[in-house]
Formats: structure tokens, C-alpha cells, sequence
């Protein structure tokens, strides 16, 4: 239906879109992902029509698009834009109307058809209850419906949208992509650039990653959607989740710098994150707060390995990245001494773990039973990690950097990027010397402690 | 959307206050006439063609004599009216009225365009320099006559549509005329004529009276000759116009989203420039610079009767019509022995603050 071939759009000297190439199939809902100033907005511009390619082809139901005239290409393709000018007070149903102009000849007055369309794009759309009010007088998200409506009314074989769901609150983005969801069932085509990654995974049959002015990639959302390409596209972390209620993917970003690129260096990272790994811990406990503990809770998740943290205080960011992550969290008071109570706990979630990870560990009055609950000889496997030199974690004395630096010569030390590396490495020391060893970390039997 | 019922209603409405408009004008005067005898000897002033006159016509500067045919006319009614209430209302007054008429209409329509062409509530007909184009070549014609022989409402008319496609020019690339730019070369040209028009002003000598009151804009010692001149482009102007009442509209949704609602947008804007440049220079060349009616009338009939140009542009017209006409009346007090007040200076001073009331009232904020 929409083939765009070795398509290059540059302003000026800068190049916007380099050698894109994309086909959709009639009756698709495609998604354009990625960040900013990625070129989402110029690929629909130049599918569109409105915007002359430099080079490359955009051909729609076999005609190149750039070759037919306004009132032609109208009646192809119909764009939903990213904001509407609406700086005036003409009538909803004045507005849906104006999407039969592709249709109407200049002096004679609108045929049946015409009325027909533009009644059932007002009833479809539910905006023919206030269809004789002012555009100007209705909220955001009835506007946002009364574009779309007149998108229905031109009746094109396919429609774009530029982020349809941009300014609108959370029911009426569902409302909204409901309604392309219907149009693309009735057999039309669709390219939406939709911001929003989770709601694009759940309504789209495929994503588009649009990164740097190129597809990245593309496919199914469950098979795009993984950490290390949305690392790349985003330049940022990010993990991403099911959502139990939908089923489909949900991206969180989280706060941290990206391991780099996915492709070269951390292979066992990308490959864990598509769902490639075979062996290795099925849970790890964090130790330790701060942004490197919220940054390797990011990192087990993205590569799919169950995670615990704590003891950790409530309103810190690595408490609130567990939350989103849905991670078991052990949470205290800010500043509060730790009590037995915690301990015990810290105990526990330890030993249900395969591999505990100590990252970026603070030491003050309070935490000296965190450090010998630490010293006990099934806290191992340990994985120490650290971005903050250790004097500006210690609060206390001498004694508590001894004690820390006897946990280091047990541990396998790295950086918060290389955490999944590091706790692979120590869970396959561990396991190949004590094979019998994980018995006792067996989820079902510590339930029972 | 507008019924077409409900546009020809305004436009019957608005029509039949024009009418009684220019019969209560054409009855004021240092001489009253009675209305009634006033509508019948207005009535007695309507022609029809009735057949055509070839006579000859020589060719400025060449000394061409070229056959020129021309239409007679012949009146319909014969309803008895004093001959001297005849004279005043049909040959002296009307033809004032007539034309302030057409031009009111003129540049209310191209008002209307612009402002909804530029999506601007500032622009006005003469914002792509129309008017000084205009101002050029009735000043020069003035100031300077030897150089000049073809009259100076042919002059005026020939500088304003010259200027408008001169800023059009500028303004385009590559197919492309952006708004913006548009906007800013009529801004930049009309700068460069306005110290064109200072420097012969200041050169014109005993003209430099007459050229005032022409830049003021002024309806005086107005013929049937003049109305003939200026209504035929302002009516046409006007007509073709209402054929694109409905991408007047879709290109208030932005250029890009016009040409996805399939308006050709670049051939969209050179027809309604160069249809309003016209309208707005058949205008201005009989009238001079009249200002604030293409400006002030389309902002209030828009708060009337809302924003469609398929209703807009007739309303705002024949609003335009009356509005002109009004202001004219007040201006020919000058023939009761007053100081002698061009029109131009009264849509101003009757404009200006209207418009300052609604923005105080924050209903002009936008189209």
C-alpha cells in the first residue's frame, strides 16, 4: 500500500532523513517510535506529500505520490497533524465538513454522499453531540476527536497521524488510538508517530524505531521493544516489562547512562535482553542505594533477571525505581537505624537469592548490621559494584572499612554497566564449584522460613 | 455549516440597508430632498444597456486612433421629479454615493481576504503595498504630470497592481511563496515607495494639495465616469473571489493541512492576491487611500456572522458598501461650507476607536 524507497530529505545542510526504506501492507497500523528530532515527523511529511524529498521514492497504491496534484493525493492520504491551527470559531461540524473538500466541485452544493460522511463521521466519533458548538470552546481531547472525525469524513485509503495523542490525558490517548484501532480494522492503512512506547506496543501491529534519521528497526512491538535497541534509539536507560493487564510491552526509562553500544562490547547484556539467555540466576538482591543501585535494578530487569533490593529508604531513587519496576523492595525509614526486624528480612531476601549484589554500599552508624549480615558465608555469591569512592560512602570509622574491604576480596568487583556481566561471572564460579549448592535458594522451600 | 438560505438572507438584509442608506445620504445635503423624491429620481437614474457606439480612441504617447466601442444606455423609469432634485440626486450626489459603494465594497472584500490569506487580524488590502503602489503613481501623475500621460486613476491603478506582483515576486522561491515573507517584503517595499512619495511630494509644488487630499483618500467631484471605471474590476474582483469562499476557510487550518484537504496552495494564494491586489487597487485608484475599512469592517461582521468566508465575504462587502457610504455623508459636510474633510481621515477617526473598543473587549484577539 505505502512503499517509500532509499527516501533522503535533508533541510539545508542538515540531513534529517538518510536512505529510509519502509513498506506497509494495506490494512497495517504501523507505529513510528523514537526520540526527538529523530524524523518521524518529516517521514509522515514526506508520505504525505507536503514535503519534497530530496532523493528517494513514495509511492502509495502504486502512484508516487509527489507526482499528483493536491485534490489527488487528498483523496489517498488523509494526516491527522501534530497541532491543528485552530485559532478561529467555526462550527465541530464546519470542520468535519472541510475533510469532504478533496470531493466537493466549487459551485455545486454538497451530494448525499457528502452529508452522509460527515454524519457518520460525527456519530462515530461521538463529537456530533457537540457538533454545533464552536472548535475553539471544546477541550483538548474532544478536539483531537473532532480532527479525526474529519479525517473519517475525507475517507482516504490511508491516513497518517503525527503524534495523535501528544497533548491528551490518559483516556483520551486510549480513546483516540481506539478509533484509528477501528479504522485500520474497517481496512484502512496507518503510519502513526506515537511518542508514548507502551501505548504504540499495545495498538500497533508494528513498530517502526526511527533513531538519527534512519529505521533502526521494525517489526512486531514485542520483538522491537527490547532495552538494548530502545538504549540505542533513546540513548538512555530502559527496561522493559509486560503489562498484566494488556499483555503487551511496557518501557520504563530510568535514570543512569546507557552501557553503550548493545551491539559490541556487553554481547551477554543484548543477548539477555531479547529473551536469549539460557543459564544463569534466576534472582538477585541489591545492597546499597542511590542512582548505581537504581541503575543495576535497570540492568537485572532489562536482562530478565528476577530482583530484590534493600534495605533501602523509602524516598530513595532506587526504592522509587523498584517500584516502577514492580521489583520486591525492603524499605525503611529515611535516616532510621536498622533494626532486627530489618535485618532478618535483609536475611531472607538474601538467602531466596542466587547472587546478592552490593552497589555502592553507604556506610553509616546504622548499617554496621547490614555489613556483618553481609560477612555471613551464604551472603555469596557477592557482586560488588561501585561508582563512588569508598571514603565518601563512609561515614564512620576505620573499623567499617575493614570490614567492607574483607567483602570485597569475596566479591567479583565492576561497574554499575557491567553488573549483568559481573553477576553472571560469580553465579557460574559459584555454581560450577557447588553444583548441588541451589538447592537451598529454591524459591518455593525459603517461603517457608 | 452555512445554509445558502441563510447567506442570501444577510445579503438580501445588508443589501436592502445599503439602499436605504444611500437614499437617506443622497437626501442630505445643503439642499434637502424628501426620501420618496429621492428613491424615484434614483429610480429614474437606472440604465440599461441598450446598445453599443464605436467611436475612436487614440493611443497615449503613440497617437494611435483605435475604434473604442462603447455601450449606450437608456433609462428604464420616468417618474416625475423636479428637474433640479433630478440634477442633484442622479448627477451629483448618487454618483458620490455610487462610488463610495464600490469601493467600500472593494476593500472590505480584500480586507477580509488578506486578513484570512495572512491569518493575520492586522492585515488590511493594502498590506502587500497596493496602496502605496497606488500612492506612487497617482503622486508622480501629480507632481509630475509630463511624465506621466495616462491619467492619474489609470496610473494609480497600474502602480498598485505592479507593486503587488513586484511583492509577490520578491516574496516567491522555488515555487514557494511563504506567508511570512510575503508580509515582510510588502512591509520593506511599501517603506521604499513611502520615501518615493515624500520626495515628490515635497517636488510637486503647486500639486502638493491635490496629491494630500488624494493620499488622504476623498470622494469628491466623484461622475458616473469614475463609477464606471472602478466597479466592473471590483464586482468581478468580488465574484470570482466567492468561488474560493471554501479554500479561503481550509487555508485558515495552515497552508500544510490545506493541502491535505486537497487545496492547490500556491495557486490558491496567487489568485487570491492578485484578485484582491485588483479589487484593491480599482479602489484605492478612484478614491485615493481610504484606511481601516478593509481593516475594521471584516473584524466586526466576523463577530456577527462568524468566521466562513462563504458567509463573510458578501456580508463583510456589502457591510463595507454601507460603511463607506456612512462615513462619505459625514464627509461631504464640507459642501455645507466646512473645512474640507477627505473621507479617508473619517473611516480613520470613526475606525480606529471602534477597534480599540473591541480589542479592549478582547474580541478581536484573532480571525
Amino acid at each position: 500500500m505505502i512503499d517509500v524507497r532509499d527516501l533522503s530529505v535533508a533541510f539545508g545542510d542538515v540531513s534529517v532523513l538518510e536512505d529510509v526504506s519502509l513498506a506497509v501492507e494495506e490494512g497495517t497500523f504501523v507505529g513510528l517510535v523514537g526520540p526527538n528530532g529523530a524524523g518521524k515527523t518529516t517521514l509522515l511529511r514526506a508520505i504525505s506529500g507536503a514535503l519534497e524529498p530530496d532523493t528517494g521514492l513514495v509511492s502509495i497504491d502504486g502512484t508516487d505520490i509527489h507526482t499528483l496534484s493536491s485534490r489527488e493525493s487528498s483523496q489517498l492520504v488523509s494526516v491527522v497533524p501534530q497541532d491543528t491551527t485552530l485559532s478561529f470559531s467555526f462550527a465541530v461540524r464546519d470542520v468535519v465538513e472541510m475533510g469532504r473538500t478533496p470531493y466537493r466541485s466549487r459551485f455545486s452544493p454538497p451530494t448525499v454522499e457528502d452529508r452522509e460522511r460527515v454524519e457518520h463521521a460525527l456519530e462515530r466519533t461521538g463529537v456530533d453531540r457537540f457538533a454545533d458548538r464552536s472548535i475553539e470552546e471544546v477541550s483538548g481531547g474532544e478536539r483531537q476527536r473532532v480532527i479525526l472525525a474529519r479525517t473519517i469524513a475525507q475517507d482516504t485509503p490511508v491516513v497518517l497521524l503525527d503524534e495523535p495523542t501528544a497533548s491528551l490525558d490518559v483516556n483520551h490517548q486510549v480513546e483516540t488510538l481506539e478509533l484509528v484501532s477501528e479504522l485500520v480494522a474497517d481496512g484502512k492503512t496507518v503510519i502513526a508517530a506515537i511518542h508514548d512506547l507502551d501505548l504504540a506496543a499495545r495498538y500497533c501491529d508494528e513498530l517502526v524505531i526511527v533513531a538519527d534519521g534512519s529505521v533502526l528497526e521494525r517489526g512486531a512491538p514485542e520483538s522491537v521493544l527490547t532495552s538494548a535497541r530502545l538504549e540505542r534509539a533513546f540513548d538512555a536507560t530502559a527496561a522493559v516489562t509486560t503489562n498484566p493487564v494488556t499483555g503487551s510491552p511496557v518501557v520504563t526509562a530510568l535514570p543512569g547512562e546507557p552501557r553503550g553500544d548493545a551491539d559490541t562490547d556487553d554481547d551477554e547484556n543484548a543477548n539477555t535482553a531479547t529473551g536469549e539467555r539460557t543459564n544463569g540466576p534466576a534472582r538477585v538482591h541489591v545492597v546499597g542505594g542511590g542512582s548505581t543501585a537504581a541503575g543495576v535494578l535497570a540492568r537485572l530487569e532489562a536482562a530478565g533477571i528476577d530482583a530484590s533490593v534493600g534495605p533501602v529508604a523509602e524516598t530513595d531513587v532506587a526504592a522509587e525505581t523498584a517500584r516502577q519496576l514492580g521489583v520486591d523492595r525492603l524499605t525503611v525509614e529515611p535516616f532510621s537505624s536498622l533494626e532486627g526486624a530489618t535485618i532478618t528480612a535483609l536475611d531472607r531476601e538474601r538467602r531466596r537469592s542466587d547472587v546478592t549484589v552490593v552497589a555502592d554500599l553507604r556506610i553509616g552508624a546504622g548499617t554496621r548490621p547490614v555489613l556483618e549480615s553481609l560477612a555471613d558465608e551464604d551472603a555469596e555469591p557477592l557482586v560488588v559494584v561501585e561508582s563512588t569512592p569508598f571514603d565518601e560512602r563512609n561515614a564512620v570509622d576505620e573499623g567499617a572499612r575493614d570490614r567492607y574491604e574483607r567483602l570485597r576480596t569475596r566479591a567479583t568487583t565492576g561497574d554499575p554497566e557491567t553488573v549483568v556481566g559481573r553477576v553472571l561471572e560469580a553465579w557460574n564460579a559459584r555454581s560450577n564449584a557447588d553444583p548441588d549448592g541451589r538447592d537451598r535458594h529454591d524459591p518455593i522451600e525459603s517461603d517457608d522460613d | 455549516m452555512q445554509r445558502p438560505g441563510v447567506i442570501l438572507a444577510w445579503s438580501l438584509g445588508l443589501t436592502v440597508l445599503l439602499l436605504a442608506i444611500a437614499v437617506a445620504s443622497a437626501a442630505l445635503g445643503p439642499v434637502r430632498i424628501e426620501p420618496v423624491t429621492v428613491a424615484l429620481a434614483m429610480l429614474n437614474a437606472v440604465v440599461i444597456p441598450s446598445g453599443v457606439e464605436t467611436g475612436t480612441w487614440t493611443v497615449p504617447l503613440l497617437e494611435w486612433a483605435v475604434p473604442r466601442p462603447s455601450l449606450e444606455y437608456s433609462r428604464v423609469f420616468a417618474f416625475e421629479v423636479q428637474r433640479s432634485h433630478q440634477t442633484i440626486v442622479g448627477d451629483i450626489r448618487l454618483p458620490r454615493i455610487a462610488l463610495a459603494a464600490t469601493v467600500g465594497f472593494g476593500l472590505a472584500a480584500a480586507g477580509t481576504v488578506m486578513q484570512g490569506f495572512f491569518r493575520n487580524p492586522l492585515a488590511d488590502p493594502s498590506i502587500i503595498g497596493v496602496s502605496s503602489g497606488a500612492a506612487v503613481g497617482a503622486v508622480a501623475t501629480i507632481a509630475f504630470p509630463a511624465l506621466i500621460p495616462i491619467g492619474l486613476r489609470p496610473a494609480a491603478f497600474v502602480g498598485a497592481v505592479l507593486t503587488a506582483f513586484l511583492v509577490y515576486a520578491i516574496a516567491t522561491e522555488g515555487g514557494r511563496t511563504p506567508v511570512a515573507t510575503l508580509l515582510l517584503a510588502g512591509v520593506a517595499v511599501q517603506a521604499f515607495l513611502g520615501a518615493m512619495i515624500s520626495y515628490m511630494l515635497v517636488h510637486s509644488g503647486e500639486g502638493l494639495r491635490q496629491a494630500v487630499v488624494w493620499l488622504m483618500g476623498h470622494l469628491s467631484n466623484s461622475t458616473w465616469n469614475d463609477v464606471g471605471l472602478s466597479l466592473p474590476f471590483v464586482l468581478a474582483g468580488v465574484l470570482v473571489l466567492g468561488a474560493f469562499t471554501r479554500e479561503m476557510n481550509v487555508l485558515l487550518l495552515g497552508e500544510e493541512d490545506a493541502h491535505h484537504l486537497g487545496v492547490d496552495v500556491e495557486r490558491t494564494k496567487f489568485l487570491l492576491l492578485a484578485l484582491a491586489s485588483v479589487v484593491t487597487a480599482a479602489g484605492v485608484a478612484v478614491a485615493g487611500v481610504i484606511g481601516f475599512v478593509g481593516l475594521v469592517v471584516p473584524h466586526i461582521m466576523r463577530l456577527i456572522v462568524g468566521p466562513d468566508h462563504r458567509i463573510l465575504l458578501p456580508t463583510s462587502a456589502l457591510a463595507g458598501a454601507s460603511f463607506l457610504v456612512v462615513t462619505d455623508t459625514v464627509a461631504r459636510a464640507e459642501l455645507y461650507g466646512m473645512p474640507i474633510v477627505p473621507v479617508g481621515i473619517i473611516t480613520a477617526a470613526l475606525g480606529a476607536p471602534f477597534f480599540l473598543f473591541l480589542l479592549k473587549r478582547q474580541e478581536v484577539h484573532a480571525l
